[in-house]
């Protein structure tokens, strides 16, 4: 088991390289970093410009400039933003940590309430109950993000104020403007329509797998030698029944970070949340590209250790995974 | 003679009765027939041209009245008309799309599944790493990438273009269905009637074409539907965050208008928000149930014994 963590960590680092190499290579001709510059600063000297491309490594020859970016990517003197020379890494810490709380509350919610919506539809299937779970999560999953986003916008915010003076929850941010401090009830609620948006998505897609998986399970040979033992029916269920039917749960749990990360983003956006998506489309929008580098390495890297949990969990549920 | 008794049914017969019986694909199937003869006969459907004022002025945000059903845009125009030209722009990008996109995923999926080896292993990593990433930040970069190469110019038209939109889709969609086409190939190839059609010396060519692929149509039709929606749902994404095909000299396209929704959200127009948005979910919504039928109409594997 030791070994083959290791050994998927050290081909992870090689990954890692080619992939932001693709990055660099995708964003250099996509955005073209240096006309950005420009446009940004119309009155840089060209001194400065050279200055530019030299620290980010932006090179006519894209794998000298490569390894050049990635020497002071490695060495932390990360070049600064081109628009208004901010410091990329406050920015950038700054946007994951609300990400993280809002991906982290959304994920918890989602998926608690996911598996529980699974497991009921899957107990009687074709019941009044099943139908219902299930026609719901196919509609949830059919509801782009933020088609659902702006619903709620026009429902909780802007006509409950209309129909009761005052609106449910805000539309934007995450304290109103002008706070400062920490106050938990008023983050939990700038925080709760974004949450509700992403943890839709995350039902709807959990509480399909958890009922197939669950399903699967139900129907095996082992669940009825379990009964036929004569185990009480709630602990063939618990014990036999969702340990088994959580395994490609879990596992589909962790590759789907990408698609999590990408509703985050297109809800981050709509409810003007200062995380990782509105950083993104943001310096995106601008051609950062010392902005936007950093953003992809995360976005890579976080991608592949999700990969690599989702292999490991698998490997360590599933004794029947064997691993040479 | 003997007499075929009248219950023994050919394989497609039974898929169509149990897709007649998946009783939301049938609506749905109404639905989405519905709004295509609209849409095709727009010239008499619509009641006002893409661009044309309902009435003189003061005419911007009407909310809906009798001579503008569904309300008015902020420089007067009849959001009913211009959802009819929208929804036409955005299933010709869905299904434009997603040809291109099942007939190239058919191929290499077909072509990886059956060769394996190096290049099946390429393909599938290729594969994997793309879907695992965040979608919309893929298709932005992918899209500018496409966007800034000259020699492509020909093909993909100018970025702010329909066209560029169907090409950047119809490249961008194949992964999925590669994956599932490949899939079942692997399991087709060690069949019998491949192994036989081996033997008598066919050529691997005339496998892919002739076993391979006819046998895969039910999986290929199933990955067309979900190409379509997901084609018309990233269009509007992009006309969401303002990377769409531009509303040229008269064109608009139902992400344009779900686009227009965000800032009419703050302000109350709410036709301008509800009524693009239902028409979104009602076209992914029919589109998937179709889709959802056919999976269970062709998999064999699924028959409830209708």
């Amino acid at each position: 088991m030791l070994r083959y963590i290791l050994r998927r960590l050290a081909w992870s680092v090689p990954t890692l390289l080619i992939v932001t190499f693709l990055v660099y290579l995708a964003l250099r001709i996509g955005t073209d970093p240096v006309a950005s510059y420009k446009r940004v600063n119309p009155r840089a000297t060209r001194a400065k410009v050279a200055e530019y491309i030299d620290v980010n490594g932006l090179d006519p020859n894209f794998v000298q400039g490569y390894f050049k970016w990635l020497r002071n990517f490695i060495t932390g003197e990360w070049p600064r933003s081109i628009k208004g020379r901010r410091e990329v890494w406050p920015a950038l810490k700054d946007a994951m940590a609300n990400t993280l709380r809002l991906g982290t509350a959304a994920t918890v919610v989602g998926i608690f309430f996911g598996l529980i919506a699974g497991v009921m539809a899957a107990l009687r299937p074709g019941g009044k109950r099943d139908v219902f779970i299930n026609t719901s999560a196919f509609v949830g999953i059919s509801v782009p993000p933020f088609i659902s986003a702006i619903m709620f916008q026009l429902l909780f915010a802007v006509y409950w104020q209309r129909w009761f003076g005052e609106s449910l929850f805000p539309t934007s941010g995450v304290y109103p403007a002008g706070h400062t401090g920490f106050d938990l009830f008023l983050m939990l609620k700038f925080m709760a329509l974004p949450t509700l948006v992403v943890a839709i998505q995350i039902i709807a897609t959990y509480s399909r797998y958890m009922r197939s998986s669950l399903l699967d399970v139900l129907n095996s040979d082992y669940m009825r030698t379990a009964r036929s033992k004569g185990i009480s029916e709630r602990r063939v269920l618990i014990k036999h029944g969702m340990r088994n039917a959580l395994i490609p749960v879990v596992t589909i749990a962790a590759l789907d970070v990408g698609s999590i990360v990408g509703g985050l983003i297109i809800t981050e956006n709509i409810f003007s949340y200062p995380g990782m998506g509105l950083y993104f489309l943001k310096s995106f929008g601008e051609g950062d590209f010392p902005l936007l580098m950093p953003w992809m390495v995360v976005i890579v890297a976080s991608v592949l250790f999700f990969n690599l949990i989702a292999d490991i969990s698998y490997a360590w549920l599933d004794p029947r995974i064997r691993l040479e | 003679m003997s007499k075929q008794s009248p219950n023994i049914l050919s394989p497609r017969q039974m898929a169509f009765r149990r897709f007649v019986s998946h009783r939301a694909a049938v609506v749905s199937c109404a639905i989405i027939s519905l709004l295509t003869l609209f849409v095709i006969l727009a010239p008499f459907t619509a009641r006002y041209g893409v661009n044309q004022s309902v009435q003189g002025p003061p005419n911007s945000f009407l909310n809906p009245r009798a001579n503008a059903w569904l309300g008015t845009d902020d420089i007067g125009r009849d959001l009913y008309s211009r959802l009819i030209y929208g929804v036409r722009v955005s299933l010709l990008i869905g299904l434009a799309s997603a040809i291109i996109s099942v007939t190239l995923g058919a191929l290499v999926g077909a072509v990886a599944g059956f060769r394996g080896g190096k290049f099946d292993d390429i393909m599938m990593r290729v594969t994997d790493l793309f879907l695992a990433f965040p979608f919309l930040v893929t298709l932005l970069v992918v899209r500018n990438v496409l966007g800034a190469l000259p020699w492509l110019r020909p093909i993909t038209g100018d970025m702010s273009s329909v066209r560029f939109i169907i090409v950047l889709f119809g490249l961008f969609g194949w992964m999925g269905v590669a994956r599932i086409v490949r899939g079942q190939v692997l399991s087709l190839k060690e069949r019998e009637f491949v192994e036989a059609a081996r033997a008598v010396g066919a050529s691997r060519r005339y496998i892919i074409a002739r076993h391979l692929l006819p046998n895969s149509v039910g999986p290929i039709m199933v990955a067309l539907t979900f190409s379509v929606v997901g084609a018309i749902i990233g269009e509007s994404t992009l006309a969401f965050f303002g990377y769409g095909p531009q509303a040229g000299d008269g064109a608009t396209s139902l992400g344009i208008l779900v686009g227009a929704a965000k800032g009419a959200v703050q302000t109350g127009y709410w036709w301008l928000a509800v009524f693009p948005c239902l028409m979104l979910i009602v076209i992914a919504l029919s589109i998937n149930f179709i889709g959802d039928a056919l999976r269970d109409a062709t998999d064999p594997r699924l028959d409830r014994g209708v």
